[in-house]
């Protein structure tokens, strides 16, 4: 059995994480980490593992600047046998359409696996779509939203959240799934695993190396153009009042009435 | 000749038009007026009734494009993918927008890929460009720290999802008339190698994501049986309740009402935010929302720089005490 995890490095945002070897918060500010649900898909691949029968090789795939390596290598010292980092100028400024169009070249490449995992989207971009849009490339079913997986005879169970409950659903041989949070606890990376994962080789591919030409990846072949961007302001000049003891109180929550009175919210 | 008309992809829940429909016939339709084109409604289920169909012509729809089969009964990804595929490839519109839901979410970006169309998620903001007609999409990215306008020059259909609760439903208004057409998609559209075997319905009565109002549970709750008094005044406001992480880890709350960067993006009319600091991480999940208020005893908590309102004091007190008088002041 083969399983693919994409992942990717987006800025870190105020996360900290426990160093299990030295008992310390690892705290790395302005760098780079994996993106928090792509840990979750990681778990999932490793629990499969765990539980199956037969041999399981696990493959983390990640397009991004060379820097990149080093959530690789993270993955791998989590227990993942093989990076695989694709990294070209030509990938620069990919929208989703040419970042699922170069990922998938690189799975076909790889050899098509019996899952794909990811993130349910990343924290940088947050689109959650180049995930599904590489179903389309592989002719994949694409199992979104996805809070449990297990492997079945001939493929594959999963639990969906839905805006209004969960959905169980069995697929019929390989399957592309993106998983949310609750999917799985990821692990911390061991003293062992570090040091193993040290040893192994990511490999890094090029444009050439899958063949893939410049009308389909990079930002001229990118169908979306960002036309601009800017920083909206949430901050608002807050009505701070006290409500301490009761009279302070009743009179704060007075003024919480009359505003939504205001604003027609009663 | 007036150009390709602007597509929305409505949605379907047992046979009923699901409410989201009708606020992409909103964006739809002033999209449609500013192009002078007509806007069509494409669903996807099993055999609905006529008289449910004609909902989107009632609320601004010109056409209603039915694609019905057992198959489409729910989502399905394949079936949903290759039927709406099918039907882009026949007709050409110009723009299609889906709502930013678990369906639209998954079917759109399948589709897209396919097609080789241009696609923006979750977008708070659709307009035409005046010079050129190309569809500008505005969305939040980063936790919504950063906002992006986005557009496809070239590529067809501009395909978009728009996030929900980001603009009011279309009203219905009497005697609007529409074309309705059946399609019969081919057996082979309808194969799938993925069965729907159970479903359960969600615990909470109402979804964070589609409610007007959630009342956020913090770890200033303190224990999972205080949750109750949040609960009191979702009542009373006709609200949902979510959760901080912190809350949910602590299982006080299942993860569906999780509010923030690992779990749901809401934007409701009103979000009270109680015994929550705000992280980046809530915030990023809770900031778009139209009005804020914070109840939170640290008069320094980050949440009070998001806040319209902000109640420095003990929630056990001010909680109760504000159910009562909306109760109240719903009564006079």
């Amino acid at each position: 059995m083969k399983i693919i995890v994409l992942i990717k490095q987006v800025p870190e945002s105020q996360a900290t994480r426990m160093d299990e070897a030295t008992g310390t918060l690892i705290r790395e500010a302005a760098s780079s980490v994996i993106n928090p649900l792509d840990l979750h898909a990681i778990e999932c691949a490793l629990l499969i593992k765990e539980a199956a029968k037969e041999k399981c090789e696990i493959i983390c795939l990640s397009m991004g600047p060379p820097a990149a390596t080093k959530v690789l290598r993270e993955a791998m010292a989590l227990g993942v046998d093989h990076g695989v980092l694709l990294s070209d100028r030509a990938f620069a400024g990919s929208d989703t359409w040419c970042t699922a169009f170069t990922l998938a070249a690189a799975v076909k490449k790889l050899g098509l696996p019996d899952l794909i995992l990811c993130g349910e989207r990343a924290t940088d971009g947050e689109t959650g779509q180049t995930g599904p849009a590489m179903g389309a490339f592989l002719d994949l079913p694409v199992i979104s939203f996805v809070s449990s997986i297990e492997q079945i005879a001939g493929g594959w169970r999963a639990r969906r959240m839905l805006e209004d409950g969960y959905e169980t659903v069995e697929i019929d041989g390989p399957a592309l799934a993106c998983v949310l949070k609750e999917a799985a606890v990821p692990r911390l990376p061991t003293l062992q695993g570090k040091r193993l994962s040290r040893a192994k080789d990511i490999d890094v591919m090029s444009a050439q190396d899958l063949g893939v030409s410049q009308d389909d990846t990079g930002l001229k072949a990118s169908p979306t153009r960002v036309v601009k961007i800017f920083r909206p302001s949430h901050l608002k000049k807050c009505e701070k009042l006290p409500a301490m003891d009761p009279a302070q109180a009743e009179k704060a929550v007075d003024r919480v009435v009359c505003l939504l009175k205001e604003k027609g919210l009663i | 000749m007036s150009p390709k008309a602007v597509w929305i992809l409505a949605e379907q829940r047992e046979g009923k038009v699901a409410d989201v429909s009708y606020e992409l016939i909103t964006r739809g339709r002033e999209l449609a007026n500013q192009r002078g084109t007509d806007l069509c409604a494409v669903i996807l289920g099993d055999n609905l009734s006529d008289a449910e169909l004609q909902t989107l012509i009632d609320r601004g729809c010109d056409r209603v494009l039915h694609a019905s089969a057992p198959e489409l009964r729910h989502f399905l990804p394949e079936p949903y993918d290759k039927c709406l595929q099918a039907l882009i490839v026949k007709e050409q519109p110009e723009i299609l927008i889906a709502a930013a839901t678990s369906t639209g979410r998954t079917v759109m970006p399948c589709v897209a890929g396919a097609l080789r169309a241009g696609l923006t998620a979750d977008c708070t903001g659709l307009q035409i460009e005046a010079d050129s007609g190309n569809l500008l999409q505005t969305r939040p990215a980063a936790g919504g720290n950063i906002m992006a306008t986005i557009k496809t020059p070239e590529r067809r259909p501009q395909m978009a999802t728009v996030r929900p609760h980001s603009t009011r439903p279309a009203p219905s208004s009497t005697g609007r008339t529409g074309r309705i057409d059946r399609w019969l998609p081919p057996a082979d559209l309808l194969k799938s190698r993925v069965r729907r075997v159970d479903f359960t319905p969600a615990a909470e009565t109402q979804a964070i994501q589609d409610a007007d109002v959630v009342i956020a549970v913090g770890r200033g709750f303190k224990k999972a049986d205080n949750v109750e008094l949040a609960r009191k005044l979702a009542n009373v406001l006709n609200g949902a309740v979510g959760a901080s992480r912190e809350a949910v880890d602590r299982g006080w709350l299942p993860y569906p009402a999780q509010v923030g960067l690992s779990g749901k993006t809401v934007s409701p009319k009103l979000y009270i935010a109680v015994g929550v600091s705000g992280t980046v991480q809530h915030l990023a999940g809770m900031q778009t929302s139209e009005t804020i208020i914070a109840i939170n005893s640290d008069s320094e908590a980050p949440i009070f720089n998001y806040a319209e309102i902000g109640l420095c004091g003990d929630l056990f007190t001010l909680l109760p005490m504000l159910t009562a008088k909306i109760a109240a002041a719903k009564q006079s």
